[in-house]
């Protein structure tokens, strides 16, 4: 069973669609006890990082979610769920997060400014094809260069030791980290089609 | 890097898609979790679905066609019809939805772009305008482009992103049904205004139209409905002569 973790944050209807789709048995939920008999957990997440990390915090899961990251039970988290792993975020202040992933959390619209790229919009939206290396089984099924459906305005960066996939928007956007057991994508595969199924199929075979 | 996307729209009434006719290639021509089904498989980037519907139960209809389409195609879909209150955003997104498209409920109450940005972030709040020429200048049009506001439709684009929409429809009524091509001109003073996404929809008649329009900085989306859905464009050769024209695009 994989638990989707239930913190109120974010619609949760086609991340549970695409793996009800894909077979799997799936459970959104905010318990504990729940959370830690899944064999894999998904960690969600749309929003602004303080306002995410604090209700995770106040829904006592902040703990849940690290002890079963280091538990080696496989966890993605996705968008907003992936840059909670970070240890931290600039995203209006500095914010903690739950430091699974080594890195930060950073603007691109600051770090295209800093880079001298004009023209880009921000958030980035749509579909970016996706750099991956080589044998990580998250990407089992995947060819290089497949794309992939992102939404964000923040993005994860000194995170190199951990990043197994990036894509280019006038600077390297982080794509997906991985440490041990941990995984996180900035895309969303639940809306990434097939590729994004493809996606979470690996993750369920982990 | 980030792809144009192209977009077909669906109008839905009474569960069924308008302009559904003479649609060949699936088994239930106007049947709009096939018609997705199909545009999914072509390649279409993400789907618009404008529900057209006026009463409670056909409403009803709407959600659980929507509910549908969401367990079984995993691209974004953007909802629009009928959207005038943080209630009506509710009951789409919790039928699948991932952005909703607001037109004359902004209109009515601008203060629903501010409320709805802040409660599902600004990327799930779509602006949708119907813009016409008007005495040299370009207004914005309500009850589906019957009604001129008065409202000049550039600033209104610039207030709606500053209140958090997060992409803008832009249809253009002078063009729309033309099949000349996209309004460029309207798109550029749109374009040059505002740095959210600009989907262009109105006007597309041939896949040149498409070509032109992504050589215009700033747009980053086309829109269309009947050309797709009477097959006088296939999307996944459209998407095969744009990447022909060195316009990235996704591909499988």
């Amino acid at each position: 069973m994989i638990a989707i973790i239930d913190y109120g944050v974010g619609n949760l209807f086609s991340l549970t669609a695409s793996l009800k789709y894909l077979g799997a048995e799936t459970k959104v939920t905010g318990d504990p006890a729940e959370i830690e008999s899944a064999d894999r957990v998904i960690l969600p997440g749309v929003g602004a990082f303080e306002d995410a990390a604090g209700k995770l915090q106040s829904a006592g899961l902040a703990d849940v979610v690290k002890s079963q990251g280091k538990a080696g039970k496989p966890l993605l988290g996705i968008c907003l769920g992936m840059q909670l792993l970070f240890e931290e975020s600039f995203e209006y202040g500095r914010h903690e997060g739950l430091g699974l992933i080594k890195g930060t959390i950073a603007s691109i619209e600051e770090d295209l400014a800093a880079a001298g790229v004009e023209g880009l919009k921000v958030p980035h939206i749509g579909w970016n094809s996706l750099a991956f290396s080589e044998g990580e089984p998250l990407f089992k099924y995947l060819k290089q260069g497949e794309y992939v459906y992102y939404v964000h305005s923040f993005y994860g960066k000194d995170c190199e030791e951990s990043t197994i996939a990036s894509s280019q928007y006038g600077i390297k956007i982080t794509g997906a980290v991985r440490n041990g057991n941990v995984y996180g994508t900035q895309f969303h595969p639940e809306k990434s089609g097939e590729t994004g199924l493809n996606i979470l199929r690996a993750f369920m075979e982990l | 890097m980030i792809t144009k996307r192209i977009i077909p729209c669906l109008d839905v009434r009474n569960g069924r898609v308008v302009k559904g006719k003479n649609f060949e290639g699936i088994r239930d021509v106007s049947d709009p979790v096939e018609m997705a089904e199909f545009y999914n498989r072509e390649g279409a980037d993400e789907l618009v679905f404008y529900d057209i519907t006026a009463s409670v139960e056909e409403r009803k209809l709407f959600t659980d066609i929507l509910r549908q389409v969401a367990s079984r195609i995993f691209i974004p879909l953007t909802v629009g019809g009928g959207i005038n209150t943080l209630e009506d955003f509710d009951r789409v997104l919790k039928c699948g939805a991932d952005k909703v498209s607001v037109n004359s409920g902004a209109i009515k109450d601008p203060e629903l772009i501010g409320k709805a940005a802040r409660k599902y972030g600004d990327q799930c709040v779509v602006l949708s305008m119907d813009i016409k020429r008007v005495d040299g200048s370009f207004k914005l049009f309500a009850k589906g482009g019957r009604e001129n506001t008065g409202i000049d439709a550039l600033q209104w684009a610039v207030d709606g992103v500053d209140r958090g929409a997060g992409e803008l429809v832009v249809n253009s009524i002078d063009t729309d049904g033309v099949k000349g091509g996209f309004d460029l001109e309207m798109l550029d003073e749109m374009a040059a205004r505002v740095n959210v996404p600009i989907i262009a929809s109105g006007g597309a008649g041939k896949m040149e139209d498409f070509s032109e329009l992504f050589k215009h900085r700033g747009i980053d989306a086309g829109l269309a409905a009947s050309i797709f859905h009477y097959k006088e464009i296939r999307i996944k050769d459209l998407k095969e002569y744009l990447r022909e024209e060195g316009i990235e695009v996704r591909w499988k």
